[in-house]
């Protein structure tokens, strides 16, 4: 099992080395993704500060709790586009070309293999735009996070970003079925803009939408509460249950998939 | 030239318009699905309209909740109805070189790529009704029929906002002449057009500084003041056009001279 692991361990840095090599060749898009990440973050800065007007309130959320909410979900979309979009973006591809067959073929887990190919690093400006503003809500809102509620953030975030992984797989999965759902993952991504806003700013049947349906609550608002120290066991709870669900589900869904695939017909 | 075939040049010009939509509606209705997929994306006025009916921003800058729920179900439309992917299929085209066969033809290539987006709009009408279906069920009360002078500036308002996005798209996409990766660069164009046309918030809740800065940019007019005319508010009819009209009369011969440059530039693919 340590051997498996290690195995998996080098294969992924090299996966990700090689990527690395492969997107630096296009050093303006550096400038291209920063600038957008900086534009991205002043315009929803800015409509946030609309929203919660001169009380400075969204939701019952005070200002600086609703931009940990913001940075969370700016660290996600950073997220997404490091490692989420560049990667499961291309099953349609694959199964389109028949090149989904290379890969089954490797001696390697095709789940895995399909996950974590591909590195984008432009993703990354997200991610640390996300961490700063994040860094800063905390640090203005006051409250010290004792080490036990820091904990529980970070693992609240991972099962945040787990599930996250599983609705784009799920989706990008669908299409050894129907190939021409290739842009379901787009519908995800702009539904997923709901999570720049903690829940309760949402009317309550969408709220409920929001929680079972497209679980936004999870990604965002859940890992803020614990960040904030106010979590609750039933949330916390919940969100690592719906992680470890979404994440058996994946598996199962791909041997489920993977017995259909009958290959691109020539 | 023009009068070979002895056809007028109205005539060739009718006769290609309508053989180019015939002919890329047929090849969008092969897309439905997708289709449906782009229209269903297309919700975030809608989910905009549900945190702004709730928000003490609304209040404050004046907003009833009747007037932001008809404001945003005309903006989500409006949207539904411009959306320009010209840059994304442009690129491919320009790296593959499949423009190649096409500049030989005694047709400016761009004109069946707006012929596609035309068809494209078309496809898109039976969704974009569902959508309204259902979210006029779940909330009755945003209910409102336009009249019918209204409806009809909306739709031309509309058209105009697309064809003023479709030229600034254009002035994007001919960098493919000079750049891989032009389509990032579209990334960039979004975010303006996200933040100050009026999509995620009404242009009246902006401070007025930002308002006026807004409004010296095309962006407004390609949300905010299609969405008013069809929502029915109170909006410079005239002003609003006049508007659309020079900025699109700036964009166009740029995007000409962009074009001419361009195409002296391109050597298909492998360059």
């Amino acid at each position: 099992m340590a051997q498996r692991l290690r195995r998996y361990g080098r294969t992924l840095l090299s996966f990700w080395a090689t990527s690395l090599e492969a997107e630096l060749e296009y050093q303006l898009n550096l400038v291209i993704e920063l600038l957008a990440v900086l534009g991205n973050l002043a315009g929803s800065l800015f409509v946030l500060v609309l929203l919660a007007g001169p009380s400075g309130q969204l939701g019952g959320w005070s200002w600086n709790s609703a931009l940990v909410v913001l940075g969370i979900y700016t660290l996600l979309d950073g997220f997404t586009s490091c490692v989420l979009q560049p990667n499961l973006s291309k099953i349609v591809s694959h199964v389109q070309n028949g090149t989904l067959d290379f890969v089954l073929l490797k001696p390697i887990d095709s789940q895995f293999w399909l996950s974590t190919r591909s590195f984008s690093p432009w993703g990354l400006p997200g991610v640390i735009a996300g961490l700063a503003l994040i860094g800063w809500a905390l640090v203005h809102n006051g409250e010290a996070l004792s080490a036990g509620g820091m904990a529980l953030a970070v693992a609240l975030l991972v099962a945040g970003g787990l599930i996250l992984y599983s609705l784009w797989f799920l989706l990008a999965g669908l299409s050894i079925w129907f190939v021409k759902v290739w842009n379901a993952t787009e519908v995800l991504r702009y539904t997923l803009v709901a999570g720049r806003y903690p829940i309760s700013a949402y009317p309550p049947a969408l709220r409920l939408v929001f929680t079972l349906v497209l679980p936004v609550a999870f990604l965002t608002t859940v890992p803020a509460e614990a960040l904030l120290g106010r979590a609750s066991a039933a949330w916390a709870l919940g969100s690592l249950a719906a992680a470890a669900i979404s994440l058996v589900g994946t598996r199962l869904f791909w041997q489920f998939a993977l017995r259909h695939y009958t290959s691109a017909s020539s | 030239m023009a009068h070979r075939n002895g056809l007028k040049p109205v005539e060739r010009a009718l006769r290609i318009a309508a053989a180019l939509l015939s002919s890329q509606y047929a090849y969008m209705l092969e897309y439905r699905a997708e289709i449906a997929l782009w229209a269903l994306s297309g919700v975030l006025p809608l989910i905009m309209l549900a945190v702004w009916q709730g928000s003490a921003g609304a209040a404050a800058a004046g907003l009833n909740p009747q007037g932001l729920g008809r404001y945003f179900l005309a903006a989500f439309v409006v949207r539904q109805f411009s959306v320009v992917w010209l840059i994304h299929v442009f690129e491919e085209d320009a790296l593959q070189g499949k423009l190649s066969p096409q500049l030989l033809q005694p047709l400016q290539p761009l004109w069946r790529y707006l012929a596609a987006h035309v068809a494209e709009q078309a496809t898109r009408v039976p969704f974009v009704a569902l959508m309204l279906a259902a979210v006029l069920v779940l909330k009755p009360g945003l209910l409102w029929l336009p009249s019918a002078g209204q409806l009809l500036l909306g739709i031309v308002a509309i058209q105009a906002a697309f064809v003023l996005r479709f030229l600034l798209q254009t002035l994007v996409a001919m960098l493919c002449f000079w750049s891989e990766r032009a389509a990032a660069l579209d990334r960039l164009l979004l975010i303006p057009y996200l933040f100050l046309s009026g999509l995620v918030a009404p242009l009246e809740s902006f401070p007025p500084a930002v308002r006026r800065l807004a409004e010296c940019t095309p962006f407004p007019a390609m949300v905010s003041f299609p969405a008013k005319l069809l929502a029915g508010e109170s909006v410079d009819v005239a002003g609003g056009f006049l508007n659309l009209a020079l900025w699109c009369a700036v964009l166009f011969p740029l995007s000409r001279l962009l074009w001419q440059a361009g195409v002296r530039r391109y050597s298909a693919m492998g360059a």
